[in-house]
């Protein structure tokens, strides 16, 4: 046996080095965990607001403005979009941002379709959150015929 | 019809005629296509049934064109050097047999898709290679070595026994569509073979490896497309294994 000298690295075995250079280490971790929490969470979001709505009472012909309203002026319903808004557009919108880190191979490109992602996410989210809080369902000057039933108690 | 016609042997089998498509390409191009040009190119074999498409591609290389290039050396399964897309799905040439491919019908072969092709059906498989070495495929312990074996029992060794089968040959990662699309991905081969020390009772670089494969280069790009457990020759449960890295590294535990 000969004594063990100090291990001399081959020529093409080199130190290991982190590939993508990233700076927030766990990122894609917590991205990946995000997708499996909030994917099972949207089935279940979005089938009963499908069956909500289109199933139960008079099934799709219910659909109006008075519905909608009525459906928002109540905190479970306006919390229940709420969660869905945000949950879609961000479970949305990071698969996005996974399709555009395969396909878009020049940096300016990932850049530029990464901004507009952001845009598009942010913008939505903001929009419909104004919406859902915002919404007032008796407009004044509305034909009473065409608002919820509730409205009558207000004005 | 053959030379030993007049004594034909009673377990004599029929052959039948084959024909084998190849996408080929040369780099130095030849007088009638571009250095670089992709095209497919036919020929015509005499086979049995039960010859490997890699014996059709020697019958091509010895008999009818030499120029064909492809890789092979053991010829048994075992070396990983022929793994090629055979009627589009990643096989070995020498496990694949003819009957088990349609002969009735032309058998596609192409290189494995995703590394770049060099000449025919061999590619540069550097690419390959380099990502199994950024895993540190080898032993690392911290102490003195032991004068004897590190031992370990049955149930330890069981823990990583699907994943020692691995023979490199590629098929698995050029089967892999995020291979296909990205570079930067790892691949699923060097999760394998990060797989088969991570979970080795007697190394002890487990976490080294794993923040290598918790890189926004390593598992987390998988999308559990199930193509290179599919393509294993080995019968490697490869998005298994892919999928225990990620365990750990979500729970902590390995």
């Amino acid at each position: 046996m000969t004594a063990s000298s100090e291990f001399v690295p081959g020529p093409k075995i080199k130190e290991p080095r982190v590939r993508s250079g990233r700076l927030r280490p766990g990122a894609e971790q917590w991205s990946w965990r995000f997708m499996r929490i909030s994917g099972p969470i949207l089935v279940i979001l979005i089938l009963t607001h499908l069956f909500i709505n289109l199933v139960t009472g008079d099934g799709v012909s219910q659909i109006d403005f008075a519905f909608v309203a009525g459906k928002l002026a109540k905190p479970l319903w306006q919390w229940w979009d709420f969660a869905m808004l945000t949950l879609a557009l961000l479970h949305g919108g990071n698969g996005m941002r996974l399709l555009i880190n395969d396909y878009a191979r020049r940096p300016w490109l990932k850049k530029l379709l990464h901004g507009a992602l952001g845009v598009a996410v942010i913008g939505i989210i903001v929009l419909g959150s104004l919406v859902i809080w915002t919404f007032d369902p008796c407009p004044t000057g509305a034909d009473p015929s065409l608002i919820p039933s509730f409205c009558e108690a207000v004005s | 019809m053959t030379a030993t016609a007049e004594s034909p042997a009673a377990d004599a089998v029929a052959t039948m005629r084959v024909e084998i498509q190849i996408l080929r390409m040369n780099p130095e191009g030849t007088h009638e296509r571009e250095p670089g040009e992709e095209y497919w190119e036919s020929f015509v074999v005499e086979a049995l049934p039960t010859d490997r498409v890699l014996d059709a591609l020697h019958k091509i290389k010895w008999d009818q064109d030499g120029s064909l290039a492809f890789r092979r050396s053991c010829a048994h399964g075992v070396c990983g050097s022929d793994a090629m897309r055979i009627n589009a799905r990643n096989r070995l040439a020498c496990k694949t047999l003819l009957k088990d491919l349609n002969p009735a019908r032309p058998i596609k072969i192409e290189p494995i898709k995703g590394l770049p092709v060099e000449k025919d059906l061999i590619v540069d498989m550097e690419p390959f290679f380099a990502s199994y070495r950024e895993i540190m495929p080898f032993l690392m312990t911290t102490g003195n070595a032991p004068e004897r074996e590190r031992l370990q029992s049955p149930e330890e060794r069981h823990r990583f026994d699907d994943t020692t089968k691995c023979i490199m040959c590629a098929a698995c990662t050029t089967s892999c569509p995020v291979f296909w699309t990205d570079g930067q991905y790892f691949g699923p081969q060097a999760i394998v073979g990060a797989h088969r020390f991570i979970f080795d009772s007697r190394d002890e670089g487990q976490w080294d490896r794993l923040e290598i494969l918790n890189d926004k280069a390593g598992v987390w790009k998988c999308r559990t497309a199930f193509n290179c457990t599919e393509a294993c020759p080995r019968g490697i449960e490869v998005t298994k294994a892919i999928s225990e890295v990620k365990r750990a590294l979500t729970t902590g535990e390995i």
